[in-house]
């Protein structure tokens, strides 16, 4: 930290030819030392992710809203999830944050074979999240009739609440879509660390991108960690007879 | 290099206090607790992000630099929702009118 604000106070370790043999072949021109380049790449992630933040607070905002104006039409389409699918993803999102971070302190320890392992493991476990979530209960919610512009029926025990319970579904699909569309870049983004990891580019000195990418990869799965108890849990899992 | 490098067991506690308030929250949820439900699910999403956060993100052990942007992240974060609700929360809402919609909206019978 200290480094990236003394920056400029006249050391020239920097510029001096002799001193730049010592540097790790990693370390790019615009950097004094492997530190600061880290810390620069590291604040770069916090700083795009407080953007994510706010991309994703717009649609938790907007939830909130419309929840406290359509409480019941709400809690009809929570009831309505089932609690058993959002769980189990919720616990499989969290295998995959360990694996992660476990990927990063092999590469923090220099074993390459266990990085590689590690990052497939956590590869396999977001696919199994996207597997539960797409051909389980999104399937569901279609053979349902739960799809809003798709294929959405307002049912009799309703009432009135069937507009409310629709909006609830957009929600739920919109919300769920676009944490999906980010763990399938995450992913990707997995798929090269995995090939870059095979080829032994990481080290106990270089392992920014790892790092900054197992920030983006936590950040999808805090995202789900408030989805999931917002979506599938309050409200919905009593008081209104039958359902899951 | 400084690499913090944190012990194994750190991450697996971690690991199992997520899986434990995953469990907690499930179970928390099936108790009619009335309007505290949404106020303990809230809290204990808010535990896993802070675990999250400091320990598998590395904030513990980062600058101040990077605490002070994560902090405003959620400071924004929270400006984009207090304002938002303490407009829509207060605000003496006019009845809709009945060609809007079915008729039968929450907010028409207020």
């Amino acid at each position: 930290m200290a480094d990236l604000v003394a920056h400029g106070s006249g050391h020239d370790a920097a510029h001096d030819p002799a001193a730049t043999h010592s540097h790790s072949p990693d370390l790019k021109h615009q950097f004094d030392n492997m530190t600061q380049q880290f810390e620069a790449g590291n604040l770069g992630m916090w700083v795009f992710l407080a953007t994510e933040v706010l991309f994703f607070g717009g649609l938790f905002a907007s939830y909130t809203v419309y929840r406290s104006l359509y409480l019941p039409g709400f809690e009809i389409g929570s009831h309505l999830l089932d609690v058993r699918f959002g769980a189990t993803n919720t616990a499989v999102l969290i295998c995959s944050s360990l694996t992660m971070a476990l990927a990063i302190r092999a590469a923090q320890t220099g074993q390459r074979k266990a990085q590689v392992i590690l990052l497939v493991l956590t590869m396999l476990l977001g696919a199994a999240f996207l597997g539960i979530k797409f051909t389980f209960e999104w399937r569901n919610d279609y053979l349902e009739h739960l799809v809003p512009g798709v294929d959405f029926l307002y049912r009799p025990e309703w009432g009135g609440n069937g507009p409310h319970v629709q909006l609830f579904f957009i929600f739920y699909f919109i919300m769920t879509s676009i944490h999906a569309l980010h763990m399938i870049i995450g992913i990707g983004l997995l798929s090269v660390l995995t090939w870059m990891a095979a080829r032994g580019r990481f080290s106990p000195d270089y392992y920014t991108p790892l790092e900054v990418s197992g920030l983006y990869w936590h950040f999808v799965d805090i995202v789900w960690i408030f989805l999931f108890p917002l979506l599938y849990l309050i409200g919905g899992r009593y008081g209104i007879g039958g359902g899951h | 290099m400084s690499s913090h490098v944190v012990p194994l067991k750190v991450y697996v506690g971690v690991f199992l206090a997520l899986l434990f308030f995953t469990g907690l929250t499930t179970w928390v949820a099936f108790i009619d607790l009335g309007p505290l439900n949404t106020v303990v699910a809230l809290a204990i999403a808010t535990v896993k992000m802070l675990l999250v956060i400091l320990f598998f993100m590395h904030v513990r052990s980062s600058s101040g630099l990077t605490r002070v942007v994560v902090a405003a992240g959620f400071f924004w974060l929270a400006l984009l929702i207090a304002f938002t609700l303490s407009d829509e929360l207060t605000r003496q809402w006019s009845p809709i009118p009945s060609s809007w919609g079915p008729g039968t909206s929450q907010s028409q019978t207020q």
